[in-house]
């Protein structure tokens, strides 16, 4: 029986995979190979720490092994297609590893960043960039990331298999990416960790003890991407963003699933220390100039955090803030200003946003749209149209809490309207 | 053994959440919860879903070239599928057992809805001494 690895041990493995798999990526080039012999260290690490202790230097000890398994599978390889592949199976062992254990240093967060716009590869599906991401930057077992989205190991396997498999015939991953490249995939990245973010954040359920949790996951690896670009403004947007609207969470699930809206939470439930966090980040940010599309939602999540109702929210200055965003043609950043609007000027101008928007082909059907126009007929004292919208919005909807929330919404309304007949009618 | 429990309810039929009393909504979101909770801590859930409402279902079917011919809405009488739990049992009888739980959900005015559960068994892969070329 082994004893389990500590907490801190854990985090300390997870933290330093991307490290460790980025060094040995850009002296073997063979990314699924090295992806392979890194978690195989990785396992190993969580055998061996806990009865012999902690290494020195762990993330020397964890590239000599990985680079052990790697030469050992090379080796395997190359005597049964008799060929040579890659030159690292010419190179003795030892000097490999006394290599691999230098190389770290200088070029660490050039690897590491390079592993995530490689998780990120234009070639790959959206959820092979967030099953990659998660595994390489955030060191998740299979089984691990598999549970988090409610699919079968086998079936998380393959989509990893496959993805790495894409990743190789598309070739050119290293060498490393021009600074030009960066800046033109950064917003791919972003994206990836928004989101596997928003995975968590609007998780439909499971069983939360099995369940990882991916907001978390999502928080930790933008911390690490600020840590390797802290000049990219937008970074610190998005971290920024996370935190700020991670802060609600423990707000924003009733005791049934179902999903309450910020005008109802209970706002002595947010996390401070998120939001103090969160606010610092961004400000720091705001500072650095390049003022992008996460950091303007950062800003709006702040104004929201830092609000004790929703009459006493700054609107005028969340209204202004999506006038800026507007540059987006976000379809949903539009509705959000409608709602802003209708805060400053009345429910009335709100719904007259609203039926403009109705007009774009992408919202007119959206579930979206029929909440936010059964919001401001609520607020406009017309429950009896509210109730149909919210009731048509729950239809649409295909996340469970958000359409708990709705048909428990429309009924309450609806209670309301007729208290005495509802009970008697069964 | 493993089964599906499918609940196939009528469009326009008894099972019209959305008019219901909150309350009662409550209950039965609650009871689905509590219910899933128990299946899984026994050991005996291996999936459940719910499905979004059938004004959203096309039916596929492939073209001359292979490309798909969507067909949909369909009229609101149509019986669909609603959800359905997949359970790992020991025998037959304890698939039924779970099956009229689940019929028996909370409806209106909390009185059990007592809906037809279909149960289905799952078929299973070959034994393992089976070969292919045996």
């Amino acid at each position: 029986m082994i004893p389990p690895l500590d907490n801190s041990s854990q985090d300390l493995l997870r933290d330093l995979a991307p490290a460790v798999l980025g060094a040995l990526v850009r002296r073997y080039r063979d990314f699924g190979g090295c992806e392979d012999a890194v978690q195989e260290a990785l396992l190993a690490a969580a055998m061996q720490w806990p009865t012999q202790g902690l290494p020195d230097n762990p993330k020397g000890w964890l590239i000599t092994v990985a680079t052990r398994r790697l030469t050992d599978q090379i080796r395997a390889d190359t005597a049964r297609r008799l060929r040579e592949h890659l030159v690292v199976s010419l190179i003795p062992a030892d000097e490999q590893i006394a290599l691999a254990a230098d190389a770290a240093g200088v070029n660490e967060r050039d690897e590491t960043l390079d592993l995530y716009f490689m998780c990120s590869h234009p070639a790959l599906s959206q959820a092979s960039q967030v099953a990659l991401t998660l595994r390489v930057m955030g060191g998740l077992t299979t089984g691990a990331i598999a549970r988090a989205f409610m699919v079968p190991e086998a079936t998380m396997a393959q989509r990893l298999t496959r993805a790495k498999q894409t990743i190789k015939s598309a070739g050119r991953i290293f060498p490393e990416l021009a600074a030009a490249d960066r800046a033109a995939r950064l917003p791919t990245v972003l994206k990836v960790l928004y989101l596997i973010f928003n995975e968590g954040y609007t998780a439909s359920g499971g069983d939360a003890l099995y369940r990882l949790d991916l907001s978390n996951e999502a928080i930790r690896v933008a911390r690490l991407l600020l840590w390797l670009l802290p000049d990219q403004p937008e970074v610190g947007g998005l971290l920024a963003l996370m935190l700020l609207t991670d802060a609600r969470r423990p707000a924003r699930i009733g005791t049934n699933g179902e999903l309450i809206p910020l005008d109802e939470q209970v706002r002595s439930r947010w996390n401070q220390e998120r939001i103090s966090e969160g606010k610092q980040i961004l400000e720091r940010a705001l500072a650095q100039g390049a003022v992008g599309p996460y950091q303007v939602q950062a800003a709006i999540a702040a104004l929201h955090d830092e609000a004790p109702s929703t009459e006493a929210t700054d609107w005028r200055q969340i209204l202004a803030l999506y006038d800026v965003l507007g540059f987006q043609d976000s379809p949903m950043a539009r509705l959000s200003r409608a709602i802003a609007l209708a805060m400053v000027d009345g429910p009335a101008a709100g719904l007259a946003a609203l039926a403009e928007l109705a007009r774009d082909p992408r919202l007119s059907t959206h579930h979206r749209l029929a909440a936010a126009r059964a919001h401001l007929l609520e607020r406009a004292g017309r429950p009896a149209e509210a109730i149909d919208e919210y009731r048509r919005a729950a239809e649409g909807t295909t996340n469970t809490p958000e359409r708990n929330y709705l048909l428990l919404h429309a009924a309450r309304l609806s209670d309301s309207l007729a208290p005495s007949t509802t009970r008697a009618s069964t | 053994m493993k089964y599906m429990l499918m609940m196939n309810v009528r469009g326009g039929g008894s099972y019209q959440i959305a008019s219901w009393p909150a309350a009662d909504i409550t209950a039965h979101i609650g009871f689905m919860r509590s219910f899933g909770a128990r299946l899984s801590a026994a050991g005996e859930l291996i999936g459940a879903e719910g499905l979004s409402g059938p004004d959203q279902a096309k039916l596929v079917r492939a073209g001359a070239g292979g490309e798909p011919i969507t067909d949909g809405v369909f009229p609101e009488s149509k019986e669909f599928l609603a959800g359905y739990w997949i359970v790992d049992v020991d025998t037959p009888e304890r698939a039924y057992a779970i099956a009229a739980e689940a019929s028996a959900a909370p409806g209106p005015g909390g009185k059990p809805l007592n809906m037809a559960i279909e149960v289905r068994q799952v078929m299973s892969g070959p034994p393992s001494d089976w070969t292919p070329d045996a």
